[in-house]
């Protein structure tokens, strides 16, 4: 697939001083996104007050819908009239779409789903930060399927962040999240938005087949089918049920196999691609820090302030945090004595990296129940007795 | 020796038969009549999609061989907007069923009525649950048994047209199964309204809702929505409730101009922006 550009027209490019939120949202316009629907929600809303701002004078749609379900289906039938499509969300709404980003991994729908996560269960801290979304974002919805999410640490990375969404979820076919937190939403920094020819685009996977000779879900090479938009005569059939190369249903256990083991190969056996991660002093580290999101920027403080005591620490940040960056935590794990894992919850993506670790190494957990970040020193501390 | 071959069936995908539906049900009628409304209007066909939810009905989309779309349970019509707005070229139609529409997607029914997006929906209320075998729904008459309220539904149901009127339809028409050519015929100026137009068509459940209630078959329901239907173009539609026994109200009873949602959204934008609206 060849790459283009973005459209010039839609992209501000130079420096800017934004929030997470905004320079989520012009990410996804510099991307090409042309049709966001959403439901108000902190800390998430200025995502789309800025798209329902601006959208209009580039081309394209805002639309708040009733509620949360509704809003996460209208980007999917967007996206198959052959827009761009995203919305935003926070916890309480990320659990009422659930339902759609199984519908689109089934359906095979590009798509991109913002979630600025506060602290929960259920309404939770509305106004502060958690981290404890990230399984939800693996397992939500029910059945089996991959997931692409990404998990931006700063505006400027929320804003590149948002390119690289929409890139997979056009590439794989397939819904993208990405994992913001109320800090790095709320945050105003320098963003730069680079020049239109410097940010690539992957166009839809677009058949050039005629009607006659198209299937809607018979994979490529690579695996995954080529699109066909809605009224240009393909009369695709498009369902959430188990269904073969036509798109029809079919109720048994070998379209069954046939269709998911597709859907769950094409982002398992591409995770070495999708995959991508930060590392800092690990060369020589015995302990590692993981940490994600704000909660990142907060430990590297606390790795600095071990290294000038001596201690050899370094960070692993997953930026691409599902398909999570496995091969790698599994290769440190025969060379650095602990894992420390560091993230505004009470054990999530600790489970992943204790799992690849298998015991080489040791693994310890520094959560807590989000509202507020971590201090640096307690970090430290955690990384004082894990060196010990 | 000529081949006969049926006028619906270029709209059908004749490879996916037989169908899922019962002898005796209504919703395969609704499909004939929506086949030769599409061959009347003489729209262009590439320009159609159909998009359903979730139950007997929610099988629709999938039959007609045209763009598709079965999507989640009560949401067909907020991806029908998504699909829309998109592409306003289509022209989206919703075909799902009264559980569908009007329980799991009552909320997005009233939202869209209201908005004005342009889109036709037909609902096929079988006044039940079928696909799930028969369970009480909030179109069910006071006092009609269902697997879930096996001593009588004591809650009063949705008039399905009042609801459409008061929240902005444009077009609102009431049928049966048994009302072919008047199916047909308001499909097809529904097709030709501009906004949210909104079709109910009683249909037989004679497996689960009929034969519960100890109502007969489905030729037998046939012969009741032809006895008890009373033509009223034009009636009030707070005056067509639907009760267990008795008469049935039909007809055209909404036929309104109101500017579509895409107009409203277009007019305020480029009075507000002006130039810098880029459309």
């Amino acid at each position: 697939m060849t790459l283009t550009t973005a459209n010039p027209a839609c992209v501000l490019t130079g420096p800017h001083f934004l929030d997470g939120d905004c320079a989520c949202s012009e990410g996804a316009i510099a991307a090409g996104a042309n049709f966001a629907a959403g439901y108000p929600i902190t800390p998430s809303t200025e995502v789309v007050e800025h798209f329902a701002s601006r959208i209009p004078t580039v081309g394209g749609v805002f639309l708040q819908m009733e509620d949360e379900l509704a809003s996460s289906i209208a980007i999917l039938g967007a996206s198959w009239g052959g827009a761009k499509a995203f919305t935003v969300t926070s916890g309480p709404g990320f659990s009422l779409m659930m339902e759609h980003i199984g519908y689109a991994a089934m359906t095979e729908t590009p798509c991109v789903f913002v979630n600025v996560q506060r602290g929960g269960p259920s309404t939770g801290l509305p106004t502060l930060p958690g981290q404890a979304d990230m399984m939800q974002a693996r397992w939500g919805s029910h059945g089996d399927y991959e997931i692409i999410a990404l998990c931006p640490n700063s505006p400027q990375e929320c804003f590149n962040l948002m390119i690289d969404a929409f890139n997979l979820a056009e590439e794989y076919r397939t819904p993208v999240l990405v994992m913001m937190d109320e800090c790095v939403g709320h945050m105003t920094e320098k963003v730069v938005i680079p020049p239109a020819e410097e940010i690539k685009i992957f166009p839809r996977r677009y058949t050039s087949l005629p009607p006659s000779e198209y299937l809607p879900f018979r994979p490529g090479p690579d695996g995954i089918p080529e699109m066909a938009k809605a009224g240009q005569g393909y009369h695709a059939e498009v369902t959430g049920l188990t269904h073969d190369e036509h798109g029809y249903p079919a109720m048994n256990w070998q379209a069954q196999h046939k269709l998911v083991s597709r859907l769950v190969g094409k982002i398992r056996d591409n995770a070495d691609r999708i995959g991508r991660w930060e590392e800092k002093g690990l060369e020589d580290a015995e302990v590692a820090v993981v940490a994600y999101g704000i909660t990142s920027r907060v430990a590297e403080r606390a790795m600095q302030m071990a290294r000038a005591e001596g201690l050899k620490v370094g960070l692993l940040r997953p930026v691409v945090v599902w398909p999570f960056p496995e091969k790698r935590i599994r290769e440190l794990s025969l060379r650095v004595r602990a894992w420390v894992v560091v993230e505004m919850n009470y054990g999530q993506m600790v489970n992943e990296v204790e799992r690849c670790a298998a015991g080489h190494a040791r693994t310890v957990l520094l959560g807590h129940g989000g509202g507020t970040v971590h201090e640096p020193e307690e970090i430290l501390k955690a990384i004082r007795e894990a060196a010990a | 020796m000529s081949t006969f071959i049926n006028p619906v069936e270029p709209f059908l995908r004749a490879d996916r038969m037989p169908h899922i539906w019962c002898p005796g049900c209504g919703i395969g009628t609704t499909v004939n009549c929506f086949a030769r409304a599409l061959v009347e209007s003489k729209l262009p066909l590439d320009n159609v999609a159909v998009v359903s939810g979730i139950g007997c009905t929610g099988r629709v989309a999938g039959y007609i061989h045209l763009d598709s779309f079965h999507t989640t349970h009560g949401r067909a019509i907020p991806f029908a907007t998504g699909l829309k707005l998109a592409n306003p070229n289509l022209h989206v139609v919703v075909y799902s069923g009264d559980g569908d529409l009007i329980a799991i997607g009552g909320n997005h029914f009233i939202h869209a009525a209201r908005r004005n997006v342009d889109i036709t929906v037909i609902c096929v209320n079988n006044l039940t649950y079928g696909m799930t075998g028969g369970q009480v729904a909030p179109t069910t008459p006071v006092g009609a048994t269902a697997t879930t309220s096996p001593y009588g539904c004591f809650e009063r149901p949705f008039n399905l047209p009042f609801l459409a009127e008061s929240s902005g339809a444009v077009y609102v028409a009431r049928w049966t199964a048994f009302h072919v050519r008047h199916v047909a015929h308001a499909m097809g100026e529904a097709f030709q309204k501009k906004g949210f137009s909104f079709i109910e068509i009683l249909s037989p459940c004679p497996t689960l809702y009929q034969r519960r209630n100890k109502m007969g078959d489905g030729l037998e329901t046939m012969r009741y929505y032809k006895q008890h239907s009373i033509i009223k173009n034009g009636a009030k539609t707070h005056d067509v409730d639907i009760n267990l026994q008795g008469e049935i109200i039909v007809g055209k009873f909404v036929d309104i101009e109101r500017p579509t949602l895409q107009q409203t959204m277009e007019q305020q934008l480029r009075q507000t922006l002006k130039d810098r609206y880029a459309g």
